[in-house]
């Protein structure tokens, strides 16, 4: 097939040479999945459409990209999947999508547009921010959605869109905040839902230029990925700086003063997107660095080597995403750290999901914030 | 800053109100749940109650299954209003699944509004086996109400006469080769 020849060559699955290194390091397949992303590379190489597309085994992958990093060829397998998903999801082969695929739903919703969105209910009065216009678009992504929908266990991901707001607000900045963004497609993307994905895609870069902001600041992981990495096609004419909030925070550090009492140990969950997607391991850790009343304490597997919360496209969700996240969330347990942190929002809302579990509950539970929101709450006089 | 030519007004994928023909009428999907509501339909028919026949039912075991994303998907796929409904309280079949029903509605209803959608397309109600006029009377109110907020920005609109069809997804099968 002309179409996987093309696909194995722009993702170096050529270079496969069948070490296996990939099933070996997959969280999926050494929880016990039956489960090898080699299999999906050697059918790409050998043109087998049908192993490719075989019970729809490509929506295992978690895509954390932890065997992307292991590949002695430097294959790229989240790449491949990525392209291998599209393929199957023109074919009709398509995830069994959790949540009663609800938030596909939603994205897909988003997507055909329409209607006015009520996202901005967050913003309270002591928040200041431009709806349309203005230097600084700071990208909330769809947490007051999680929020509202992700009730049964708390989850609290709208903390760090606010805290972001206030952090810029203290350094002087009222950044857009758009009431007409829309989700970024990352779920749609990695589902293999292209068309619905541009659609977003061009929504989005459209808002952005149109509100002739030059730097965008992003709180969470996959939209930044997708911005930095996806969006590339869609931009006409020069593409605003794109920025992580810890990135941003981290260069502002100056205008910010940290009270110096109350230590806190607290451990850091790299997520993918941030980590291995993009590379971006220190600047949450320059940012934790800076704070006095904090000390980092890291988990055996970090930065490259962290282990994923197992959930990053709404697509996998099982016993063996569920033992992966148990075992993660023991390991920062083990640190020590009263907080374990993290700057992506579904990193807390599937870690807060496995701490439900009442069997393991006393086990597991740690308590968990976004990196932002600390870092809202350590500002002193 | 770089002055930008004021961009197109992209169309509005709604048609306004004005030039939705009189003789509109909403699609609603109703759940039912098997043991109240599904039989409140029932007796409604049998007892030649006359209601409006805009709706389409999905009979669920319990309106306690009835999770966000079937609304959602309904709403997706271009339902103007979605109907939830159940056994009235302390009557379910399975002791407190509509209670649940409750919990879930309540989250649909806020990702609904958040969405912009409007909140009267969306409705729960207790129905019994035995309110079969009841039944037709909710369903007429809600076709009404439903009707009056016009189609849902998420309908997909008949083609234009003249239109080029359009093409059938490709066959699952014909995937190999």
């Amino acid at each position: 097939m002309a179409e996987l020849a093309e696909v194995a060559k722009s993702t170096r699955a050529w270079a496969c040479y069948d070490c296996g290194k990939c099933t070996a390091t997959c969280p999926i397949a050494r929880a016990g999945a039956n489960y090898s992303p080699r299999r999906h590379v050697l059918a790409t190489n050998l043109g087998q459409r049908e192993t490719v597309l075989e019970n729809g085994s490509l929506f295992t992958c978690l895509t954390c990209g932890l065997c992307d990093r292991r590949c002695p060829a430097q294959v790229g397998y989240t790449a491949l999947v990525q392209r291998l998903r599209q393929i199957s999801f023109r074919e009709g082969v398509q995830p069994e999508c959790p949540h009663g695929g609800a938030l596909q739903s939603l994205m897909r919703m988003m997507a055909a547009g329409g209607t006015r969105q009520d996202r901005l209910e967050w913003l309270s009065d002591d928040l200041e921010t431009q709806p349309e216009h203005g230097e600084v678009f700071y990208w909330t992504g769809c947490t007051m959605y999680y929020d509202a929908f992700f009730t049964d266990f708390s989850v609290r991901t709208l903390g760090a869109t606010r805290a972001a707001v206030r952090l810029m607000n203290r350094l002087g900045v009222t950044p857009v905040v758009s009431a007409d963004e829309r989700c970024c497609g990352h779920d749609l993307l990695w589902n293999g839902d292209r068309n619905n994905f541009e659609l977003l895609a061009k929504h989005n870069v459209r808002l952005v230029a149109d509100s002739g902001a030059s730097l965008l600041v992003v709180s969470c992981a996959e939209c930044l990925r997708t911005w930095k990495v996806d969006y590339g096609p869609f931009f006409e004419g020069r593409p605003p700086r794109i920025v992580h909030i810890t990135e941003w925070l981290g260069e502002r550090l100056g205008g910010l003063t940290f009270r110096r009492n109350g230590a806190r140990r607290v451990t850091f969950q790299d997520p993918c997107r941030l980590g291995r997607h993009l590379g971006m391991y220190d600047p949450p850790r320059d940012l934790l660095a800076a704070l006095p009343a904090v000390e980092l304490v890291e988990m055996p597997r970090a930065k490259a080597a962290a282990m994923c919360c197992a959930g990053g496209t709404w697509s996998n969700c099982d016993r063996f995403a569920k033992q992966i996240q148990v075992e993660r969330l023991r390991e920062a347990r083990a640190t020590g750290a009263q907080v374990l942190l993290t700057a992506c929002p579904k990193c807390q809302i599937h870690f807060r999901c496995a701490m439900k579990d009442p069997n393991l509950a006393s086990e597991i539970e740690i308590e968990m914030q976004d990196v932002t929101e600390l870092v809202a709450g350590e500002i002193g006089e | 800053m770089t002055t930008r030519a004021p961009r197109p007004k992209r169309p509005r994928r709604r048609p306004p109100l004005a030039t939705v023909p009189a003789s509109w009428n909403p699609s609603l999907v109703v759940f039912a749940c098997n043991w109240c509501s599904y039989a409140g339909a029932d007796t409604a028919g049998v007892s030649r109650i006359q209601q409006q026949p805009f709706f389409r039912m999905i009979r669920v075991m319990c309106s306690g299954r009835i999770q966000p994303g079937f609304v959602l998907r309904a709403f997706e796929r271009g339902a103007d209003g979605v109907l939830v409904s159940g056994c009235h309280f302390g009557d379910c079949h399975y002791v407190s699944g509509n209670e649940r029903a409750v919990a879930l509605f309540e989250k649909t209803m806020r990702v609904v509004g958040m969405l912009g959608l409007e909140q009267g397309r969306l409705r729960l109600e207790w129905i019994s086996a035995a309110e079969g006029a009841r039944f037709a009377q909710v369903i007429n109110e809600f076709t009404d109400q439903v009707r009056a907020l016009g189609p849902s920005p998420f309908a997909r609109r008949a083609p234009e006469p003249g239109a080029p069809a359009v093409p059938a997804p490709a066959a699952v099968a014909s995937a190999g080769g």
